[in-house]
Protein backbone atom coordinates (compact mmCIF):
# COMPACT_ATOMS: atom_id res chain seq x y z
CA UNK A 1 0.00 0.00 0.00
CA UNK A 2 1.48 3.33 -1.28
CA UNK A 3 1.42 6.29 1.27
CA UNK A 4 -0.91 8.80 -0.50
CA UNK A 5 0.80 12.32 0.04
CA UNK A 6 -2.68 14.01 -2.10
CA UNK A 7 -4.92 12.47 1.11
CA UNK A 8 -2.67 14.06 3.62
CA UNK A 9 -2.39 17.39 2.32
CA UNK A 10 -5.98 17.20 1.83
CA UNK A 11 -6.40 16.10 5.77
CA UNK A 12 -4.72 19.28 6.59
CA UNK A 13 -5.85 22.20 4.33
CA UNK A 14 -9.89 20.66 4.47
CA UNK A 15 -10.41 22.15 8.08
CA UNK A 16 -8.37 25.34 6.79
CA UNK A 17 -10.95 25.69 3.87
CA UNK A 18 -13.75 24.81 6.00
CA UNK A 19 -13.40 27.73 8.90
CA UNK A 20 -12.27 29.82 5.90
CA UNK A 21 -15.39 29.53 4.08
CA UNK A 22 -17.14 29.49 7.54
CA UNK A 23 -15.38 32.94 8.72
CA UNK A 24 -16.21 34.44 4.72
CA UNK A 25 -20.14 33.56 5.54
CA UNK A 26 -19.93 35.35 9.00
CA UNK A 27 -18.69 38.19 7.78
CA UNK A 28 -20.95 38.67 4.74
CA UNK A 29 -24.08 37.23 7.33
CA UNK A 30 -22.87 40.33 8.95
CA UNK A 31 -23.41 42.68 5.92
CA UNK A 32 -25.92 41.08 4.96
CA UNK A 33 -27.91 42.00 8.28
CA UNK A 34 -26.66 45.83 8.21
CA UNK A 35 -28.24 46.07 4.42
CA UNK A 36 -30.92 44.91 5.59
CA UNK A 37 -31.19 47.00 8.78
CA UNK A 38 -30.45 50.32 5.97
CA UNK A 39 -26.45 50.27 7.34
CA UNK A 40 -23.27 50.19 5.62
CA UNK A 41 -21.96 47.45 7.80
CA UNK A 42 -18.73 46.48 8.84
CA UNK A 43 -16.12 44.21 5.55
CA UNK A 44 -16.65 40.97 4.55
CA UNK A 45 -13.10 40.08 6.28
CA UNK A 46 -14.48 41.45 9.48
CA UNK A 47 -15.23 37.98 11.19
CA UNK A 48 -11.34 37.26 10.23
CA UNK A 49 -10.02 40.36 11.88
CA UNK A 50 -12.19 39.50 15.41
CA UNK A 51 -10.20 36.26 15.51
CA UNK A 52 -7.26 37.27 14.79
CA UNK A 53 -8.00 39.79 17.60
CA UNK A 54 -9.44 37.44 20.20
CA UNK A 55 -6.18 34.86 19.31
CA UNK A 56 -3.46 37.84 19.60
CA UNK A 57 -5.30 39.03 23.73
CA UNK A 58 -2.59 38.63 26.21
CA UNK A 59 -4.71 37.12 28.88
CA UNK A 60 -6.51 34.53 29.06
CA UNK A 61 -8.49 33.41 32.59
CA UNK A 62 -10.24 29.67 33.11
CA UNK A 63 -12.30 28.86 35.52
CA UNK A 64 -11.72 25.10 35.61
CA UNK A 65 -10.33 22.32 33.89
CA UNK A 66 -13.82 21.40 32.44
CA UNK A 67 -13.64 25.02 30.84
CA UNK A 68 -10.38 24.62 29.89
CA UNK A 69 -11.50 21.06 27.88
CA UNK A 70 -14.63 22.47 26.65
CA UNK A 71 -13.92 24.67 23.53
CA UNK A 72 -11.17 21.91 22.69
CA UNK A 73 -14.53 19.44 22.52
CA UNK A 74 -15.92 21.95 20.48
CA UNK A 75 -13.24 21.68 17.98
CA UNK A 76 -12.37 18.02 17.89
CA UNK A 77 -15.91 17.60 17.07
CA UNK A 78 -15.94 20.04 14.19
CA UNK A 79 -13.16 18.42 12.66
CA UNK A 80 -14.41 14.94 12.85
CA UNK A 81 -17.67 15.46 11.79
CA UNK A 82 -16.09 17.37 8.81
CA UNK A 83 -13.70 14.44 7.68
CA UNK A 84 -16.76 12.03 7.22
CA UNK A 85 -19.20 14.53 5.08
CA UNK A 86 -17.83 14.20 1.16
CA UNK A 87 -17.83 17.43 0.45
CA UNK A 88 -16.76 16.87 -3.50
CA UNK A 89 -18.36 14.22 -5.54
CA UNK A 90 -15.94 11.50 -6.61
CA UNK A 91 -12.64 13.92 -4.82
CA UNK A 92 -9.60 12.52 -3.96
CA UNK A 93 -8.46 15.64 -2.52
CA UNK A 94 -10.49 16.35 0.27
CA UNK A 95 -10.56 14.01 3.16
CA UNK A 96 -13.19 11.65 3.26
CA UNK A 97 -13.54 9.05 5.92
CA UNK A 98 -17.40 7.71 4.42
CA UNK A 99 -18.12 4.70 4.82
CA UNK A 100 -21.28 2.48 5.44
CA UNK A 101 -23.47 3.97 8.13
CA UNK A 102 -22.10 7.08 8.10
CA UNK A 103 -25.34 9.05 7.82
CA UNK A 104 -26.27 7.06 11.28
CA UNK A 105 -22.58 7.93 12.59
CA UNK A 106 -22.95 11.15 11.62
CA UNK A 107 -26.63 12.13 13.61
CA UNK A 108 -24.33 11.02 16.89
CA UNK A 109 -21.13 13.29 16.68
CA UNK A 110 -23.01 16.22 15.87
CA UNK A 111 -24.24 16.53 19.33
CA UNK A 112 -20.80 15.94 20.56
CA UNK A 113 -19.79 19.60 19.92
CA UNK A 114 -22.97 20.75 21.82
CA UNK A 115 -22.31 18.35 24.75
CA UNK A 116 -18.79 19.99 24.83
CA UNK A 117 -19.65 23.22 24.99
CA UNK A 118 -22.81 22.38 27.60
CA UNK A 119 -19.67 20.77 29.90
CA UNK A 120 -17.49 23.91 29.41
CA UNK A 121 -20.23 26.50 30.05
CA UNK A 122 -21.52 24.67 33.59
CA UNK A 123 -17.88 24.73 34.56
CA UNK A 124 -17.85 28.41 34.79
CA UNK A 125 -20.86 28.90 37.06
CA UNK A 126 -22.22 31.81 35.53
CA UNK A 127 -26.06 31.49 35.77
CA UNK A 128 -26.78 33.00 32.21
CA UNK A 129 -24.20 30.53 30.88
CA UNK A 130 -26.57 27.28 32.81
CA UNK A 131 -29.50 28.60 31.33
CA UNK A 132 -28.05 28.88 27.79
CA UNK A 133 -27.06 25.02 28.19
CA UNK A 134 -30.64 23.96 29.77
CA UNK A 135 -32.19 26.01 26.54
CA UNK A 136 -29.63 24.95 24.27
CA UNK A 137 -30.13 21.38 24.72
CA UNK A 138 -33.96 21.06 24.72
CA UNK A 139 -33.96 22.88 21.82
CA UNK A 140 -31.78 20.45 20.74
CA UNK A 141 -34.58 17.52 21.31
CA UNK A 142 -36.93 19.53 19.62
CA UNK A 143 -35.39 20.09 15.99
CA UNK A 144 -33.53 16.44 15.74
CA UNK A 145 -37.01 14.97 15.76
CA UNK A 146 -37.92 16.40 12.55
CA UNK A 147 -34.17 15.56 11.40
CA UNK A 148 -34.17 12.11 12.38
CA UNK A 149 -37.81 11.02 11.00
CA UNK A 150 -36.75 12.87 7.45
CA UNK A 151 -33.35 10.73 7.66
CA UNK A 152 -35.42 7.56 8.39
CA UNK A 153 -37.67 8.52 5.38
CA UNK A 154 -34.87 8.90 3.57
CA UNK A 155 -32.77 5.59 4.51
CA UNK A 156 -35.58 3.19 3.99
CA UNK A 157 -36.74 4.53 0.68
CA UNK A 158 -33.41 4.34 -0.69
CA UNK A 159 -32.27 0.99 1.37
CA UNK A 160 -28.96 3.00 2.15
CA UNK A 161 -27.43 4.50 4.89
CA UNK A 162 -24.48 5.60 3.08
CA UNK A 163 -23.59 9.86 2.38
CA UNK A 164 -22.19 8.92 -1.14
CA UNK A 165 -24.82 6.77 -2.40
CA UNK A 166 -27.67 9.23 -1.66
CA UNK A 167 -25.67 11.54 -3.56
CA UNK A 168 -24.89 9.07 -6.62
CA UNK A 169 -29.15 8.71 -6.01
CA UNK A 170 -29.72 12.22 -6.79
CA UNK A 171 -27.87 12.68 -10.50
CA UNK A 172 -29.25 15.54 -12.43
CA UNK A 173 -31.47 18.43 -11.49
CA UNK A 174 -34.29 16.75 -11.03
CA UNK A 175 -33.32 13.91 -9.46
CA UNK A 176 -32.61 16.27 -6.17
CA UNK A 177 -33.98 15.26 -2.89
CA UNK A 178 -36.31 17.46 -2.49
CA UNK A 179 -38.07 16.48 -6.02
CA UNK A 180 -37.87 12.72 -5.27
CA UNK A 181 -38.91 13.03 -1.64
CA UNK A 182 -40.39 16.26 -1.43
CA UNK A 183 -42.31 15.59 2.34
CA UNK A 184 -39.48 14.85 3.77
CA UNK A 185 -37.20 17.66 2.66
CA UNK A 186 -39.46 19.84 3.83
CA UNK A 187 -38.97 17.85 7.43
CA UNK A 188 -35.44 18.37 6.84
CA UNK A 189 -35.53 22.15 5.72
CA UNK A 190 -37.16 23.00 8.67
CA UNK A 191 -35.02 21.13 10.75
CA UNK A 192 -31.64 23.03 8.86
CA UNK A 193 -33.41 26.42 10.60
CA UNK A 194 -32.74 24.89 14.22
CA UNK A 195 -29.70 23.51 13.64
CA UNK A 196 -28.12 27.38 12.18
CA UNK A 197 -29.95 28.80 15.37
CA UNK A 198 -30.92 31.93 13.07
CA UNK A 199 -34.07 33.92 14.63
CA UNK A 200 -36.39 32.83 15.70
CA UNK A 201 -34.75 29.68 17.12
CA UNK A 202 -31.54 31.83 18.40
CA UNK A 203 -33.37 30.93 22.01
CA UNK A 204 -29.80 29.30 23.54
CA UNK A 205 -27.68 33.10 22.50
CA UNK A 206 -30.30 35.21 23.41
CA UNK A 207 -27.54 38.45 23.77
CA UNK A 208 -29.95 40.72 25.31
CA UNK A 209 -31.69 38.50 27.36
CA UNK A 210 -28.82 36.32 29.24
CA UNK A 211 -25.90 38.00 27.77
CA UNK A 212 -24.61 35.36 25.00
CA UNK A 213 -25.72 32.43 26.96
CA UNK A 214 -23.34 29.96 26.96
CA UNK A 215 -20.17 31.29 26.22
CA UNK A 216 -20.73 34.46 28.25
CA UNK A 217 -18.03 33.60 30.42
CA UNK A 218 -15.60 33.27 27.29
CA UNK A 219 -12.77 34.95 26.70
CA UNK A 220 -9.91 35.41 24.51
CA UNK A 221 -8.38 32.52 23.30
CA UNK A 222 -11.12 30.17 24.74
CA UNK A 223 -13.99 32.33 22.93
CA UNK A 224 -11.34 32.47 19.51
CA UNK A 225 -11.34 28.74 19.75
CA UNK A 226 -15.27 28.23 20.13
CA UNK A 227 -15.52 30.88 17.20
CA UNK A 228 -13.17 28.96 14.86
CA UNK A 229 -14.81 25.57 15.79
CA UNK A 230 -18.77 27.68 14.92
CA UNK A 231 -17.23 28.50 11.48
CA UNK A 232 -16.23 24.92 10.77
CA UNK A 233 -19.80 23.20 12.12
CA UNK A 234 -21.54 25.79 9.60
CA UNK A 235 -19.56 24.64 6.86
CA UNK A 236 -19.89 21.11 7.60
CA UNK A 237 -24.04 21.79 8.39
CA UNK A 238 -23.95 23.58 5.01
CA UNK A 239 -22.33 20.75 2.84
CA UNK A 240 -24.45 17.72 4.88
CA UNK A 241 -27.78 19.65 4.20
CA UNK A 242 -26.33 20.20 0.29
CA UNK A 243 -25.11 16.51 0.15
CA UNK A 244 -28.98 15.22 1.58
CA UNK A 245 -31.33 17.43 -0.38
CA UNK A 246 -29.41 19.46 -3.22
CA UNK A 247 -27.66 16.62 -5.00
CA UNK A 248 -24.08 17.42 -3.27
CA UNK A 249 -21.63 19.43 -5.70
CA UNK A 250 -18.92 18.44 -8.29
CA UNK A 251 -17.15 21.06 -8.09
CA UNK A 252 -15.68 23.64 -6.01
CA UNK A 253 -17.65 26.81 -7.26
CA UNK A 254 -21.17 24.83 -7.42
CA UNK A 255 -20.57 23.69 -3.86
CA UNK A 256 -19.79 27.57 -2.67
CA UNK A 257 -23.10 28.98 -5.01
CA UNK A 258 -25.34 26.06 -3.45
CA UNK A 259 -24.34 26.28 0.42
CA UNK A 260 -24.21 30.01 0.27
CA UNK A 261 -28.04 30.08 -1.39
CA UNK A 262 -28.56 27.77 1.68
CA UNK A 263 -27.22 29.86 4.03
CA UNK A 264 -29.55 32.87 2.84
CA UNK A 265 -32.00 31.25 3.61
CA UNK A 266 -32.04 30.31 7.15
CA UNK A 267 -30.36 34.34 7.06
CA UNK A 268 -33.78 35.87 5.58
CA UNK A 269 -35.86 34.08 7.94
CA UNK A 270 -33.85 34.90 10.82
CA UNK A 271 -34.02 38.75 10.03
CA UNK A 272 -37.34 39.12 9.60
CA UNK A 273 -38.30 36.84 12.83
CA UNK A 274 -38.02 37.66 16.39
CA UNK A 275 -37.47 35.34 19.02
CA UNK A 276 -39.45 32.31 20.11
CA UNK A 277 -39.27 31.28 24.00
CA UNK A 278 -37.80 28.03 24.94
CA UNK A 279 -41.50 26.59 25.16
CA UNK A 280 -42.59 27.73 22.10
CA UNK A 281 -39.91 27.12 19.93
CA UNK A 282 -40.34 22.97 21.43
CA UNK A 283 -44.35 23.73 20.91
CA UNK A 284 -43.57 24.55 16.91
CA UNK A 285 -40.94 21.62 16.51
CA UNK A 286 -43.20 18.86 17.89
CA UNK A 287 -46.29 20.14 16.31
CA UNK A 288 -45.89 21.07 12.30
CA UNK A 289 -42.18 20.15 10.97
CA UNK A 290 -42.70 16.58 13.19
CA UNK A 291 -46.08 15.80 11.94
CA UNK A 292 -44.33 16.44 8.33
CA UNK A 293 -41.76 14.08 9.35
CA UNK A 294 -44.19 11.15 10.32
CA UNK A 295 -46.15 11.72 7.20
CA UNK A 296 -43.23 11.46 4.76
CA UNK A 297 -42.34 7.68 7.03
CA UNK A 298 -45.88 6.65 6.28
CA UNK A 299 -45.79 7.78 2.49
CA UNK A 300 -42.44 5.84 2.28
CA UNK A 301 -44.34 2.66 4.32
CA UNK A 302 -47.44 2.94 2.06
CA UNK A 303 -45.53 3.08 -1.17
CA UNK A 304 -43.08 0.00 -0.28
CA UNK B 1 11.72 34.46 9.38
CA UNK B 2 12.55 33.84 12.81
CA UNK B 3 9.72 34.66 15.19
CA UNK B 4 12.21 35.69 18.08
CA UNK B 5 14.03 37.94 15.71
CA UNK B 6 13.38 41.62 15.90
CA UNK B 7 12.06 41.87 12.28
CA UNK B 8 9.90 39.16 12.67
CA UNK B 9 8.68 40.27 16.25
CA UNK B 10 7.44 43.51 14.32
CA UNK B 11 5.69 41.85 11.52
CA UNK B 12 3.84 40.07 13.92
CA UNK B 13 3.12 43.17 16.03
CA UNK B 14 1.82 45.04 12.80
CA UNK B 15 -0.58 42.38 12.27
CA UNK B 16 -1.75 42.06 15.87
CA UNK B 17 -2.14 45.77 16.26
CA UNK B 18 -4.12 45.95 12.86
CA UNK B 19 -6.37 43.38 14.46
CA UNK B 20 -7.25 44.96 17.61
CA UNK B 21 -7.44 48.43 15.77
CA UNK B 22 -10.42 47.34 13.49
CA UNK B 23 -12.22 45.11 16.24
CA UNK B 24 -12.87 46.90 18.86
CA UNK B 25 -15.93 45.26 21.28
CA UNK B 26 -17.50 47.56 23.66
CA UNK B 27 -18.76 46.13 26.96
CA UNK B 28 -22.59 47.45 26.37
CA UNK B 29 -22.75 48.71 30.33
CA UNK B 30 -24.33 52.12 30.90
CA UNK B 31 -22.99 53.85 33.48
CA UNK B 32 -24.46 57.39 33.46
CA UNK B 33 -26.87 59.22 31.65
CA UNK B 34 -24.34 59.63 28.35
CA UNK B 35 -25.52 56.17 27.67
CA UNK B 36 -28.16 57.59 25.84
CA UNK B 37 -25.97 58.49 22.80
CA UNK B 38 -24.91 55.15 21.96
CA UNK B 39 -27.85 53.80 20.82
CA UNK B 40 -27.60 56.71 17.88
CA UNK B 41 -23.82 55.48 17.60
CA UNK B 42 -24.52 52.19 16.94
CA UNK B 43 -27.67 52.16 14.93
CA UNK B 44 -28.50 52.98 10.94
CA UNK B 45 -27.76 56.50 11.08
CA UNK B 46 -24.22 56.82 11.94
CA UNK B 47 -23.50 53.28 12.50
CA UNK B 48 -20.07 52.21 14.14
CA UNK B 49 -20.09 48.48 13.22
CA UNK B 50 -18.76 50.15 9.88
CA UNK B 51 -14.98 51.07 12.06
CA UNK B 52 -15.55 47.02 13.66
CA UNK B 53 -17.08 48.67 16.90
CA UNK B 54 -19.69 46.39 18.37
CA UNK B 55 -21.30 46.00 21.59
CA UNK B 56 -20.76 42.65 23.82
CA UNK B 57 -22.93 41.74 26.30
CA UNK B 58 -20.62 40.21 28.97
CA UNK B 59 -16.94 41.97 29.87
CA UNK B 60 -14.67 38.91 29.48
CA UNK B 61 -15.74 39.54 25.61
CA UNK B 62 -15.20 43.06 25.57
CA UNK B 63 -12.15 45.47 24.69
CA UNK B 64 -13.25 48.43 25.68
CA UNK B 65 -14.75 49.81 28.91
CA UNK B 66 -17.06 52.82 27.91
CA UNK B 67 -17.93 55.07 30.77
CA UNK B 68 -20.78 57.02 29.64
CA UNK B 69 -20.86 59.98 32.14
CA UNK B 70 -20.45 60.70 36.04
CA UNK B 71 -19.55 57.36 38.31
CA UNK B 72 -21.18 57.44 42.07
CA UNK B 73 -19.07 55.68 44.40
CA UNK B 74 -21.72 52.79 44.26
CA UNK B 75 -21.13 52.14 40.65
CA UNK B 76 -17.67 53.20 40.75
CA UNK B 77 -17.00 49.52 42.49
CA UNK B 78 -19.03 47.69 39.67
CA UNK B 79 -16.83 49.40 37.14
CA UNK B 80 -14.22 48.37 38.45
CA UNK B 81 -14.91 44.60 38.81
CA UNK B 82 -16.24 45.04 35.28
CA UNK B 83 -12.78 46.45 34.26
CA UNK B 84 -10.84 43.85 36.13
CA UNK B 85 -12.58 40.95 34.23
CA UNK B 86 -11.83 42.14 30.70
CA UNK B 87 -8.83 40.24 29.17
CA UNK B 88 -6.04 42.86 28.17
CA UNK B 89 -5.40 44.58 26.16
CA UNK B 90 -8.05 46.62 27.60
CA UNK B 91 -9.19 50.29 26.77
CA UNK B 92 -11.10 52.86 28.98
CA UNK B 93 -12.86 55.51 27.24
CA UNK B 94 -13.67 58.52 29.61
CA UNK B 95 -17.12 59.94 28.01
CA UNK B 96 -17.98 63.38 28.65
CA UNK B 97 -17.51 66.19 31.16
CA UNK B 98 -18.32 64.66 34.15
CA UNK B 99 -15.54 61.97 33.74
CA UNK B 100 -12.88 64.56 33.21
CA UNK B 101 -13.81 66.74 36.03
CA UNK B 102 -17.20 66.12 37.27
CA UNK B 103 -18.86 68.09 34.90
CA UNK B 104 -22.28 69.22 36.37
CA UNK B 105 -21.75 66.74 39.69
CA UNK B 106 -18.19 68.54 40.40
CA UNK B 107 -19.38 69.53 44.02
CA UNK B 108 -22.16 66.34 44.68
CA UNK B 109 -21.17 64.16 47.90
CA UNK B 110 -21.46 60.88 46.02
CA UNK B 111 -19.51 61.16 42.73
CA UNK B 112 -15.79 60.35 42.24
CA UNK B 113 -14.68 64.03 39.73
CA UNK B 114 -11.91 62.38 37.94
CA UNK B 115 -11.70 58.82 36.70
CA UNK B 116 -8.17 58.92 36.06
CA UNK B 117 -7.47 58.47 39.53
CA UNK B 118 -9.41 55.29 39.72
CA UNK B 119 -8.55 53.68 36.31
CA UNK B 120 -6.54 53.74 33.28
CA UNK B 121 -8.35 56.15 30.91
CA UNK B 122 -7.21 55.96 27.28
CA UNK B 123 -9.31 58.56 25.46
CA UNK B 124 -11.20 60.78 27.13
CA UNK B 125 -14.32 62.40 24.95
CA UNK B 126 -15.59 65.75 26.15
CA UNK B 127 -19.12 67.51 25.82
CA UNK B 128 -21.87 67.21 27.92
CA UNK B 129 -23.03 64.86 25.80
CA UNK B 130 -21.11 64.28 23.31
CA UNK B 131 -22.94 63.50 19.83
CA UNK B 132 -22.56 60.47 18.40
CA UNK B 133 -19.37 62.18 15.60
CA UNK B 134 -17.81 63.17 19.01
CA UNK B 135 -17.78 59.35 19.74
CA UNK B 136 -17.09 58.38 16.54
CA UNK B 137 -14.17 60.29 16.56
CA UNK B 138 -13.05 59.53 20.00
CA UNK B 139 -13.01 55.59 18.62
CA UNK B 140 -11.04 56.94 15.54
CA UNK B 141 -8.21 58.14 17.91
CA UNK B 142 -8.47 55.38 20.19
CA UNK B 143 -7.53 53.14 16.60
CA UNK B 144 -4.64 55.56 15.55
CA UNK B 145 -3.52 55.34 19.46
CA UNK B 146 -3.68 51.46 19.50
CA UNK B 147 -1.54 51.36 16.01
CA UNK B 148 1.24 53.52 17.43
CA UNK B 149 1.25 51.52 20.74
CA UNK B 150 0.40 54.04 22.89
CA UNK B 151 -2.79 52.72 24.49
CA UNK B 152 -1.18 50.60 27.22
CA UNK B 153 -3.20 51.71 29.98
CA UNK B 154 -4.13 48.34 30.80
CA UNK B 155 0.32 48.23 31.44
CA UNK B 156 -0.07 51.38 33.50
CA UNK B 157 -2.69 49.63 35.73
CA UNK B 158 -1.27 46.41 36.00
CA UNK B 159 2.22 47.97 37.12
CA UNK B 160 0.76 50.79 39.71
CA UNK B 161 -2.05 48.22 41.21
CA UNK B 162 -1.34 48.92 44.50
CA UNK B 163 -1.53 52.95 43.78
CA UNK B 164 -4.60 52.81 41.77
CA UNK B 165 -6.14 50.31 45.04
CA UNK B 166 -5.20 52.63 47.90
CA UNK B 167 -7.29 55.77 45.92
CA UNK B 168 -10.09 53.46 45.02
CA UNK B 169 -10.27 53.10 48.96
CA UNK B 170 -9.96 56.02 48.97
CA UNK B 171 -13.33 56.61 48.16
CA UNK B 172 -14.90 53.21 48.46
CA UNK B 173 -15.07 53.27 52.24
CA UNK B 174 -16.66 49.73 52.26
CA UNK B 175 -14.52 47.75 50.62
CA UNK B 176 -15.39 44.27 49.82
CA UNK B 177 -14.34 42.66 46.94
CA UNK B 178 -14.13 39.13 45.94
CA UNK B 179 -10.30 37.73 45.66
CA UNK B 180 -10.32 36.46 42.37
CA UNK B 181 -7.26 36.50 40.54
CA UNK B 182 -8.08 37.57 36.55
Amino acid sequence: MSFDWIKLLGFIVTPLIASAVGFTYMGLSRKVTARVQNRIGPGVSQSFIDVVKLYSKKTAIHHGVMQHMGPVFAITASVTTLFFIPILKDSIFFANFSFRGDLIFLMYIMVFGQLGMALGAGQTGNPNSAIGVSRGLSQMVGYKVPYVLALIAIMVNFETTNLQELIAVQDGFRNWMIFQMPVASLAGMLAFLGFMMYAPFDVPFAPSEIASGPPSEFGGKYLALMMTSRSIFTFVKLVLFVDLFFGGASSFIELLIKTFVLYLFALFVGLVNPRFRTEQSIQFWWKWPAAIGILAVLLVAWKG
Amino acid sequence: MNINDKDGRKIVDIIQRYAQKHSLWVLAYGTGCGAIEIPPTMTSRYDAERFGITGRPTPRMADVLLITGYLATKTLKRVIRSYEQMQSPKYVIGFGSCTINGGMYWDSYNTIKSLDHYLPVDVYINGCMPRPEAVISGFVKLQEMISDGSANGWEKYRDNLDLYRSQQKEVIKNWQMPDYNW
